[in-house]
C-alpha cells in the first residue's frame, strides 16, 4: 500500500493513473457509442438492450447489480482522473512562474494544448447527460425503461441536441490526444508502433464522435421518430 | 546585415529584470548568434556599460553550456542546432529578435541570460552513473553489445544537458533530459545492476527540483539540439512503472 502511495506521489505515477483511468473511460465511450446505435434498430431492440444491461450477470448477481458495479468503477475512474489532472496542472503551473513574451507551439497538436478545456466540457456534459437520460430530471417527458422514447423526445429540443453535438466535439479532441498519449505514458509506445497508436486515436475518435452525433442529427431531421 | 535585439537584462536573481533594445549593425551573416553578442558586448564595454551575460563554452554544439530562447524558441529557429551553432544567415536583414533566458522555477536566473542549471546536476547525482571499481581500464570491447542497443544508447547519450527541453516545455518538465540519462545507461549491460534503483531515484530527484510533468506535447523533441526522441520518455515511464510496482 505504501508503495502504491509513493508511486502516486511521483509525477509519472499520477500520469499513469490518468492513463489507466483514461483507458477505462475510453473503453466505456466506445462500447457506449456502439450501444447507442441500437436506436436505429427501433424501439424494441434498444429498450431490450437497456434491459440486458440491467440483467447482466444473472443468475449469479441480482438484477442491476453488475450495472451498479460498472457504474462505480466508472465513477471512481472519473474521480481519480480529475484528481490527478488537477494535481498535475497545479504542478505544471508552479514549474513556470515567469512565462515568455510570446511562444508559439512548434509541433504540439491543438488537441494536446486544449486538454484542460476539453476535459471540463466532458465533465459538465456527463452531469447533464446523467440527469437527462438516466435520472430523467431535466427531461421533458421521461419514461423509465422506454429508452427509445426518451432519446427521440430528448433530442427534438434543438438546443439540447446542439449541446450534445458540441460536447461530442470536445470529447473528440480529448480522445484524439488522450488515446495516443496514454500509450506513451504507460511506456507501451515506441517508434515502430507510434503510427499505429496515432491512427487508432484518430479512427476511434471519428467513430465515437460521428456515431454519437448521428443520433441527434437524424432525430432533428425527422429521419427516426 | 542589421538586426534589432530585445534582450532580457537582469542584474541578479533578486532584480526584477526588463527587456532592453540593442541595434546590431554591420553583422556578417556568417557570424554565429553568440559572435553577434560578442560584437554587441564590445560596443557596450567601449561605452562603459555592463555587457550582456550569457553562457557559452565550446561553441561547437557539444558541451551544452549555451542556451537562450530566441523569438520564443529555445536555441532559435534551426532544428537540431545549439545557439552557438546558429548563424545570422538564419535571420533576415532588419529582423527584430527577442532573446530571453530559459524560464523554469528550477532554473533561476543568475544574471541576464544565464540561469542556474544545478537542478540537472542533482538529478544526475541521484543515479545518472554506474558504480564500478576504479583501477586499470577494462578492454573496450570485452562486453559484446548488440548493435541496435548500442545505437539507441548513443542516441540517448547524445544529450548535452543544455536544458532546452525544460525551456520549451509549456509545463517546465525535465522528462526528456531525465529520460535520456536513464535510458542511455539502462540500455547497456554496464547499467543493469542499478537500473531500477537509478530510474526511481532520478525521477524522485526530478520531482523534488520542482519540474513540471509531461503531457506529451513533444515540444522538447522539436527544440532538442540533438533531436532526442520522446520515445525515451515512454521508455523511462516503462522502466519507472516496473521498478516501482514489480519488485
Ligand atoms: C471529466 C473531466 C475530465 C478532465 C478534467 C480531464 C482532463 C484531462 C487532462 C488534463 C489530461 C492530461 C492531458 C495530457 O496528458 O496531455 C487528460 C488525459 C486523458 N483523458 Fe481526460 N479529462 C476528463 C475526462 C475524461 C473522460 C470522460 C475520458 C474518456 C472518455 C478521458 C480520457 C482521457 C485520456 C485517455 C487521457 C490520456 C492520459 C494520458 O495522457 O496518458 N478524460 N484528461
Ligand atoms: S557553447 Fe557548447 S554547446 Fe553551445
Amino acid at each position: 500500500m505504501s508503495r502504491l502511495f509513493l508511486f502516486y506521489r511521483s509525477s509519472i505515477g499520477k500520469k499513469v493513473v490518468m492513463a489507466v483511468t483514461g483507458l477505462v473511460l475510453f473503453g466505456f465511450v466506445v462500447v457506449h457509442m456502439a450501444g447507442n446505435l441500437k436506436v436505429y434498430q427501433g424501439a424494441e431492440k434498444i429498450n431490450a438492450y437497456g434491459e440486458f444491461l440491467r440483467a447482466m450477470g444473472s443468475p449469479v448477481f441480482s438484477h442491476g447489480q453488475v450495472l451498479w458495479i460498472a457504474r462505480i468503477v466508472l465513477l471512481a475512474s472519473v474521480a481519480l482522473h480529475i484528481m490527478a489532472a488537477v494535481q498535475l496542472i497545479l504542478m505544471n503551473r508552479r514549474a513556470r512562474p515567469v512565462g515568455y513574451t510570446h511562444q508559439d507551439p512548434i509541433q504540439a497538436t491543438y488537441a494536446s494544448r486544449t486538454m484542460i478545456w476539453s476535459g471540463p466540457v466532458i465533465a459538465l456534459f456527463v452531469i447533464y447527460h446523467l440527469l437527462h437520460f438516466t435520472a430523467g430530471t431535466v427531461h421533458p417527458s421521461f419514461r423509465a425503461g422506454d429508452i427509445y422514447h426518451n432519446v427521440i423526445a430528448g433530442f427534438r429540443v434543438w438546443y439540447v441536441s446542439a449541446f450534445y453535438i458540441v460536447a461530442m466535439v470536445g470529447l473528440g479532441f480529448h480522445l484524439y490526444h488522450g488515446v495516443w498519449s496514454l500509450f506513451q505514458t504507460l511506456g507501451i509506445n515506441d517508434v515502430r508502433v507510434d503510427r499505429f497508436f496515432r491512427r487508432l486515436a484518430a479512427v476511434a475518435t471519428v467513430a465515437v464522435v460521428a456515431g454519437n452525433i448521428s443520433i441527434p442529427v437524424t432525430v432533428l431531421l425527422g429521419l427516426i421518430s | 546585415m542589421d538586426v534589432t535585439l530585445h534582450v532580457w537584462r537582469q542584474k541578479s536573481a533578486a532584480d526584477r529584470g526588463r527587456f532592453v533594445r540593442y541595434e546590431a549593425r554591420n553583422i556578417s551573416p556568417d557570424m554565429s548568434f553568440l559572435e553577434m553578442f560578442d560584437v554587441v558586448n564590445e560596443g557596450l564595454i567601449a561605452r562603459g556599460e555592463d555587457p550582456i551575460a550569457f553562457d557559452h563554452d565550446c561553441r561547437e554544439g557539444i558541451c551544452g553550456t549555451c542556451g537562450m530562447v530566441i523569438n520564443g524558441v529555445a536555441h532559435g529557429p534551426r532544428r537540431g542546432t545549439t545557439v552557438c551553432q546558429l548563424h545570422l544567415r538564419s535571420f533576415r536583414d532588419g529582423d527584430t529578435i527577442t532573446v530571453e533566458p530559459w524560464r523554469a522555477r528550477p532554473f533561476p536566473v543568475i544574471k541576464d541570460l544565464v540561469v542556474d542549471r544545478g537542478a540537472f546536476d542533482r538529478i544526475i547525482q541521484a543515479g545518472g552513473f554506474i558504480s564500478v571499481p576504479t583501477g586499470s581500464a577494462p578492454d573496450a570491447n570485452a562486453i559484446p553489445i548488440p548493435k541496435p542497443d548500442a545505437d539507441l544508447a548513443m542516441d540517448a547519450a547524445s544529450c548535452i544537458g543544455c536544458g532546452a527541453c525544460v525551456a520549451a516545455c509549456p509545463n517546465g518538465a525535465a522528462m526528456l533530459f531525465t529520460a535520456a540519462k536513464v535510458s542511455h545507461l539502462g540500455l547497456l549491460p554496464q547499467g543493469q545492476p542499478e537500473r531500477r534503483q537509478r530510474v526511481r531515484q532520478m525521477v524522485v530527484a526530478m520531482d523534488r527540483e520542482g519540474f513540471g510533468s509531461c503531457t506529451n506535447y513533444a515540444e522538447c523533441e522539436a527544440v532538442c539540439p540533438k533531436a532526442i526522441s520522446i520515445r525515451f520518455i515512454a521508455r523511462m515511464n516503462r522502466d519507472y512503472l516496473k521498478a516501482s510496482l514489480m519488485e
